[in-house]
């Protein structure tokens, strides 16, 4: 099963190293690992997307939290976050191309249905760019190679995920709602369960929004 | 550029000067090491400070003996070295730290920042090869980062589930000159982990699964002892008479005489504690972590019981076995929120049950065998605990074991009522672990009487800190329990491999004149008769003393539980077995 998880990681020298070690020994194989720059200073923001039976979740949040380095873990499925992964692909269209010079205009018609963009064009080339779904783009690679296009090259950035709509606590404070009380309310009844954790997902007015693919 | 702020409260300070100032600021007044080009500076300002160095024999040993007197005392321990290869040399003392959570924090020194990566004389990337044995690491070039760093290491080390840490610190670094600030060094507090609270409501469902056991049962381990919350589980065990079993290191954490007490569970683990776990309907484990030599295979592990996890480290839980409560926190903390909601209950019929699954258990038992002529580690053991006992040292006799038969015999027949009172390589089971940990464990508590019980391969591993016992006139008793073999893998070359010993005989010096090489006293035992005067002698001498016991070459621990079998399926000493097959000395 694919697990993705978000973390909030120190900006310092070795932390990928620490956290591709912790997966290596755990053996668990990474599908994807991104990682870039956050909306916090000195936090870097990786999303790693790894291949684990379904328990091993918790262990997999346990395990990163316990790395000093680790700020934030949290998990999120499919349905509850935009997922968005960015591809270059460099096709093969030139006069040596299976349709020769007509193969253009058919690649620029199956990038228009994928809403992909022309980033390059060369004598014997186009670069294809799109973002979207990890099945979208995919699907793209697929048809571009059961049409009989030489795929040049592929890169792929790997997922990157953000929750939507139901915000983390972490998100609620910097919206300056503590403890998830919207500002102006009256404050609930005190309950007996504690402050929730900064991953723990409180749930929002905002309806569940169908899956963009 | 401004001069220099040189006032009496922020000196300015060499980086190697700073090392020794934080060092003593955070209460160390020993440090095990050995020197080298790269941590030069840093031997060079130890003059200055009023902390006493040992200088071991291998640096192997320095990580040693900082882990024996982090188990022996409950402070950090502290390890210093050189780069290369004196760094590599504390790599498994480090991972031994690691598998049983101790406190330790090492120092290393690194080539000079402008070399690093590119291969320079004794550079190695030591910060790389522990990432996966330390709970964190760090590498120190700026001799401003050296105070926070090693404050920010000692406060990880002790944090939540304890752990090794290394700063590696380049040479520029020592060698340049910073304001010292011990306060303003202090690390921001450790943060929290989120998954750290014992849950209100899991609070609550324990109890009810508690209170409607039949046959519950306490598993008491590590961090019995880590959290101090002996008189915690006592009180607990007590409330609701279950019986209590601990993990090797464990020991200590319960009294033996107590009639609740089980002694120690597992692969070598007595018969009856291991099938009391098979047929419990209620473990509560308690800073323990259902290690693969607790539990046997875990498809049949104590099929019928639900599971209370008591446990400071979330990753733990559910990691091995599935638990139906779990309740993450400090042990003692959650043991205290549990205890007034606690009802009492005097039913005393499940312990009953138990003590009768001792059956013919003692008639089995090596204690109990005729003397026939033949000296048998157990009963060596068993009387260095009986001496102490009747001479009224026991609660101040800190014994420390190397790895293999004798460590097991000692689990079973030396009875510690004492916390910190066995110090013992568990998790990774490191061979060579007793002489040096036992040196840490001494200079940590010099008022005890410190024993190394090894075997006589063990021994050899690290025999040459004798010299660092003779060059600090330090007084530790060692017992070399002397078969001639590698014990546990003889035994499991006779269960599972024909009895091949494919290199398990092993050739000992004289380990007496071994000893006396080093200035040390010693003396050879090979009757029962001689045990108890000779450990007396030993103990009463004011000096270190060797004994060489010359034991029976092959002899089985028993109980048994092979890889892959169920924690019931034990192999049990032959009943009728007095005499063993020696193989005679040729």
């Amino acid at each position: 099963m694919l697990h993705t998880f978000v973390a909030l990681v120190q900006d310092k020298p070795g932390v990928l190293t620490r956290v591709a070690s912790l997966f290596r020994r755990l053996s668990i194989n990474i599908v994807s690992l991104t990682v870039g720059e956050s909306e916090q200073p000195d936090t870097s923001r990786m999303t790693i997307v790894c291949e684990a039976p379904e328990t091993a979740a918790h262990r997999i949040r346990a395990s990163l939290y316990k790395l000093e380095i680790t700020n934030d873990v949290d998990e999120v499925g499919r349905s509850e976050a935009v997922i968005r992964e960015l591809c270059l692909i460099k096709v093969a269209a030139g006069p040596t191309a299976p349709s020769g010079l007509q193969s253009r205009s058919q690649i620029f018609e199956l990038a228009n249905v994928f809403r992909a963009r022309v980033v390059d064009l060369a004598p014997e080339s186009i670069m294809l760019e799109m973002t979207g779904g990890t099945s979208k783009i995919e699907g793209l690679i697929q048809v571009l190679r059961e049409s009989g296009y030489t795929i040049l090259e592929v890169s792929r950035t790997g997922r990157m995920a953000m929750r939507r709509g139901k915000h983390t606590s972490r998100v609620l404070q910097a919206l300056g709602q503590a403890n998830g009380i919207p500002s102006g309310k009256p404050a609930p009844k005190p309950k007996q369960t504690p402050r929730p954790s900064a991953t723990e997902v409180i749930p929002s007015e905002f309806p569940n929004l169908p899956d963009e693919d | 550029m401004s001069k220099p702020n040189n006032t009496q409260s922020n000196p300015t300070l060499t980086g190697a000067e700073i090392v020794w100032a934080t060092l003593a600021g955070e209460g160390v007044s020993t440090v095990f090491g050995y020197p080298g080009g790269a941590i030069l500076p840093v031997y060079d300002a130890l003059r200055k400070f009023p902390i006493h160095h040992v200088l071991v024999r291998h640096e192997q040993g320095a990580a040693h003996m900082a882990d024996g007197y982090a188990r022996a005392s409950g402070r950090v321990g502290v390890a210093v070295a050189t780069s290369g290869p004196g760094a590599t040399n504390l790599v498994t003392g480090i991972a031994t730290a690691m598998l049983d959570s101790i406190p330790i924090v090492c120092i290393t020194g690194q080539v000079s920042s402008k070399l690093l990566g590119s291969d320079a004389f004794q550079e190695i990337d030591i910060t790389g090869i522990t990432l996966p044995i330390t709970k964190h690491n760090f590498l120190v070039s700026r001799v401003e980062d050296i105070a926070p760093t090693i404050r920010k290491a000692f406060q990880i080390a002790v944090a939540g589930r304890p752990g090794p840490v290394l700063v590696d610190i380049t040479k520029d670094a020592q060698q340049a000159s910073a304001p010292f600030d011990f306060a303003a060094a202090a690390p921001a507090p450790h943060r929290p982990h989120p998954m750290l609270r014992a849950e209100t409501n899991s609070i609550e469902q324990a109890i009810e699964l508690i209170t409607a056991a039949k046959r519950p049962l306490i598993l008491a381990g590590h961090g019995v002892l880590i959290s101090e919350a002996e008189s915690q589980l006592l009180a607990f065990a007590e409330r609701r008479q279950i019986p209590v079993a601990s993990t090797l290191l464990g020991l200590g954490c319960f009294p033996t005489g107590h009639p609740l007490a089980l002694g120690m569970m597992g692969m070598h683990g007595e018969a009856w504690v291991n099938n009391a776990i098979q047929q419990s309907d209620l473990l509560l484990a308690f800073g323990m972590r259902f290690d693969d030599r607790v539990t046997g295979t875990l498809a049949t592990y104590a099929p019928h019981a639900k599971k209370i996890h008591i446990e400071i480290d979330p990753s733990e839980i559910d990691k091995n076995v599935r638990a139906d409560v779990a309740l993450i926190g400090d042990l003692r903390t959650v043991l205290e929120s549990l205890l007034p909601l606690l009802p009492s209950q005097s039913d005393t019929s499940w312990i009953g049950e138990v003590n009768r699954m001792k059956g013919d258990a003692s008639v089995r038992d090596i204690i109990n065998l005729p003397d026939n002529g033949h000296l048998y580690a157990a009963h060596v053991i068993h009387d260095i605990w009986r001496e102490a006992k009747e001479s009224g040292r026991l609660a101040d006799t800190i014994i420390v074991t190397d790895v293999g038969q004798h460590q097991m015999w000692e689990a079973q027949y030396f009875r510690h009522d004492t916390p910190r009172t066995l110090i013992t390589s568990g998790g990774l089971g490191t061979m060579g672990f007793a002489l040096p940990a036992a040196i840490g464990a001494k200079f940590a508590c010099p008022e005890k009487d410190v024993w190394v019980i090894a075997g006589d391969g063990g021994f050899q591993m690290t025999a040459a800190e004798l010299s660092t016992i003779q060059q600090e006139h330090i007084s530790v008793n060692i017992a070399v329990i002397n078969n001639g073999f590698l014990g546990m893998v003889r035994q499991w070359q006779e269960i599972f491999y024909d009895k091949n010993y494919s290199c398990t005989p092993i050739l000992s010096p004289d380990f007496v004149a071994l000893a006396a090489a080093h200035g040390i006293a010693g003396a050879h035992v090979q009757k029962r008769s001689d045990v108890i005067p000779t450990v007396t002698r030993a103990r009463t001498s004011g000096h270190p003393f060797l004994i060489n016991f010359q034991v029976e070459k092959e002899d089985g621990v028993y109980p048994m539980i092979a890889p892959g079998s169920a924690l019931h399926e034990m192999v049990r000493r032959p009943a009728a077995d007095p005499l063993i097959e020696t193989s005679e000395a040729e």
